[in-house]
């Protein structure tokens, strides 16, 4: 996974609580074998006008230019600014692959659904939770000042407006540590494998209805 | 000191160590995969040159590719083809046990673990599908993960987590005839919102709750997630452990006695304190429709679709108006005036076998109204699909103008040929009514087998008990 530090981008605002991991990756697209190329198909339903398939030519099809993320004065955008509940509903990992895919980096909104919030860590993708009044406040920031970039620090745990104020955010010192690092979460337990084995040879004597398969000393 | 929540002693129980900043390295004791979220986990494996930690502890299906009719023909969208035949591959090489496209168990894998006793209580459960909430009806810790979570499982039989906060959701009283499981869980998500759980683990306690069949209680916990909440929970009672016993993957006959006195323990303490509590009475509850496009957005049979202009949150406000565009409904309609195109009973929320005599009770000597372009059962799995053909349900079906289908997700998430064409409308007895979730532009209405079965009858929605006169 590549290393998270510093983002200074431009910010393009979803204003639509409740936004679920259907919208961001729709079912077609979940057939893929593969990690990678999921960006083209990114809200695939808000983005294109026409019914989209695995395989198209993304490039050639009819943009709806009402969604956000097509109007010129987002183009670039690595930062989302969201509403609550973001990434609700199914699990698909997709979401997050083609968030990153696409190029955010960052997404604030006021709560995320707790599976996708998980996801995002472990796909180098910076989810930051936002008050209420704070998120209000970026949304009006966002919508009256075309360009409008904010600098998100992850060492320092802080975002900087264009006008120098700062915002503090916090971020689970874990994620943070591996997301700075870019981390293999596999290789950092398997360093705990004496810890795994001596558990499951507790629990085969405590539950050995679970562990028919093993050899419980 | 105070007492333990359930949840409080299956976290406990499963600990393999803890830093201090409360990150946690979490043993799992079952792992469901499916072929849609595994094949990137496998793939990784192999790049790093990693194996399987305890392949036994892996079950497979494949459920959400699967086509459910004419299936000797094998899946035609070669797309399809290749994510399935994938996970064919990927148990094979890797060891792992599978109940393919042809095997007689083969199904949907929130029905065939706990029919295969591979769900016991006291378990943790993970599969790369957040419907595994479903699970914790066993008192099992079950919740979904993400791919990279499953490749972690694979590899490590562990995941890193940090605990939850304790949610109670209490149902006292008796329900009324016609409310169901899914109802009660659509009232409780109506209730706490979608988000109303989110970073929490619910029990569900209450008569109500300790009344319903094991597969009341699965349908429950299957939506914890559409309430926010990774995992949902009910304690272990003699239901439970009668349902438990016997089954392929349960103790055998010598491990038992302590088995099942391990089980008994699985509540939570009387003096377990709770981070938030909720309370509905079971009276209150009424047969439950969703009118929009978040699960959250339900009224009883008896009302009319909500007035955006109502909501005093404008953010809120928005989402209504958004939701009753997409919907083509109009605020203040009644819900029993709404026409349905299709009907859809199945998915791992209502396709297990009471799922289909409830719905064959209503169907039974009916016929599918002529306004409706089609109706289809898909049972959960290949045995529940057995099962229902020795009762003669299928016939029910069949002769009231159903399709009877082979085992599958189906249309609740429409990635096989099972879909809704724009604009149409379903009275569906899944779990999420998202924007395109059944097909781009379809119209999905959450509902319960036996509000299901009488709409098809009725081409509308209707209240059962008024249907039978």
């Amino acid at each position: 996974m590549e290393k998270f530090t510093m983002v200074e981008a431009i910010v393009a605002p979803l204003d639509r609580p409740n936004v679920d991991t259907d919208a961001i990756i729709p079912k077609q697209f979940l057939k893929s074998i593969k990690r990678s190329g999921f960006g083209p198909n990114l809200f695939d339903e808000w983005r294109y006008l026409d019914v989209g398939e695995p395989g198209q030519d993304n490039s050639k099809r009819p943009l709806n230019e009402d969604f956000v993320l097509n109007q010129p004065r987002y183009q670039g955008a690595r930062i989302l600014l969201a509403r609550e509940n973001f990434g609700c509903g199914s699990s698909r990992e997709h979401a997050p692959w083609a968030l990153e895919d696409f190029g955010i980096k960052v997404i604030i909104a006021p709560s995320f659904a707790d599976i996708f919030y998980n996801n995002c860590f472990k796909n180098g993708i910076l989810p930051i939770v936002l008050n209420e009044k704070t998120v209000d406040d970026l949304f009006t920031a966002v919508e009256q000042n075309p360009g409008y970039k904010l600098i998100v620090n992850l060492p320092d745990q802080v975002i900087t407006t264009p006008d120098a104020t700062t915002i503090n955010f916090d971020v689970d010192s874990f994620r943070k540590h591996s997301l700075l690092q870019g981390l293999d979460d596999i290789g950092l337990t398997l360093q705990h494998v004496n810890d795994i084995r001596a558990y499951e040879q507790r629990s085969c004597k405590l539950t050995p209805w679970l562990f028919k398969d093993m050899q419980c000393k | 000191m105070a007492g333990k929540t359930l949840y409080d002693k299956l976290w406990d129980s499963h600990v393999v160590r803890q830093e201090e900043d409360g990150t946690t390295l979490i043993y799992i004791d079952r792992h469901l995969v499916h072929e849609v979220t595994s094949p990137q986990a496998f793939e990784g494996l192999r790049l790093a040159g990693r194996s399987l930690w305890r392949p036994a502890a892996n079950l497979a299906t494949p459920d959400h590719n699967v086509p459910t009719t004419e299936r000797e023909k094998g899946i035609v969208d070669p797309v399809s083809r290749i994510q399935v035949e994938t996970l064919d591959h990927n148990c094979v090489d890797f060891g792992i046990t599978e109940f393919g496209m042809d095997d007689p168990r083969q199904g949907i894998v929130h029905v065939i673990g706990p029919e295969q006793g591979a769900t016991l209580p006291g378990m943790t459960v993970v599969c790369g599908d957040s419907h595994t909430s479903t699970h914790g009806a066993f008192a099992a810790l079950a919740m979904g993960i993400g791919t990279s979570e499953v490749e972690h499982v694979l590899a490590t039989q562990c995941l890193i987590q940090k605990k939850a906060k304790n949610m109670r959701v209490t149902v006292d009283g008796a329900l009324s005839a016609g409310v169901t499981a899914k109802d009660v869980i659509l009232a409780i998500i109506e209730k706490i919102g979608t988000a109303g759980g989110t970073g929490h683990t619910i029990e569900f306690a209450g008569s109500a709750i300790r009344g319903l069949t094991m597969e009341g209680r699965m349908t429950l916990c299957n939506m914890a997630i559409e309430a926010g909440a990774r995992a949902g929970l009910v304690a272990v009672d003699e239901q439970t452990i009668e349902y438990v016993r016997g089954r392929p993957y349960s103790p055998a006959e010598s491990h038992l006695p302590q088995a099942e006195a391990y089980w008994r323990g699985l509540k939570s303490d009387a003096d377990a304190s709770f981070d938030s509590e909720v309370l509905l009475r079971a009276e209150d509850i009424r047969p439950q429709v969703s009118w929009g496009t978040s699960p959250e957005m339900v009224v009883s049979i008896d009302d009319a679709v909500p007035d955006p202009q109502q909501e005093s949150d404008p953010v809120k406000r928005e989402g209504m108006i958004n939701a009753l565009n997409y919907m083509g409904l109009e605020a203040g309609m009644a819900i029993t005036d709404i026409q349905l195109d299709k009907i859809f009973i199945g998915s791992c929320t209502n396709s297990r076998i009471e799922d289909i005599r409830a719905a064959a009770a209503i169907v039974r000597g009916h016929k599918v109204a002529g306004t409706i372009s089609q109706a289809m059962v898909v049972p959960g799995s290949g045995l529940v699909k057995k099962q229902a053909e020795e009762e003669g349900l299928d016939t029910v079906f069949i002769d009231a103008g159903f399709e009877w289908r082979d085992p599958g997700c189906s249309m609740c998430l429409a990635m096989n040929a099972d879909r809704l064409e724009e604009g149409e409308r379903c009275a569906s007895t899944s779990n999420r009514n998202f924007e395109g979730r059944q097909g781009r532009g379809g119209r999905t209405h959450l509902v319960s087998p036996v509000l299901a079965a009488a709409a098809a009858i009725a081409g509308h929605f209707i209240d059962p008990n008024r249907l039978e006169n």
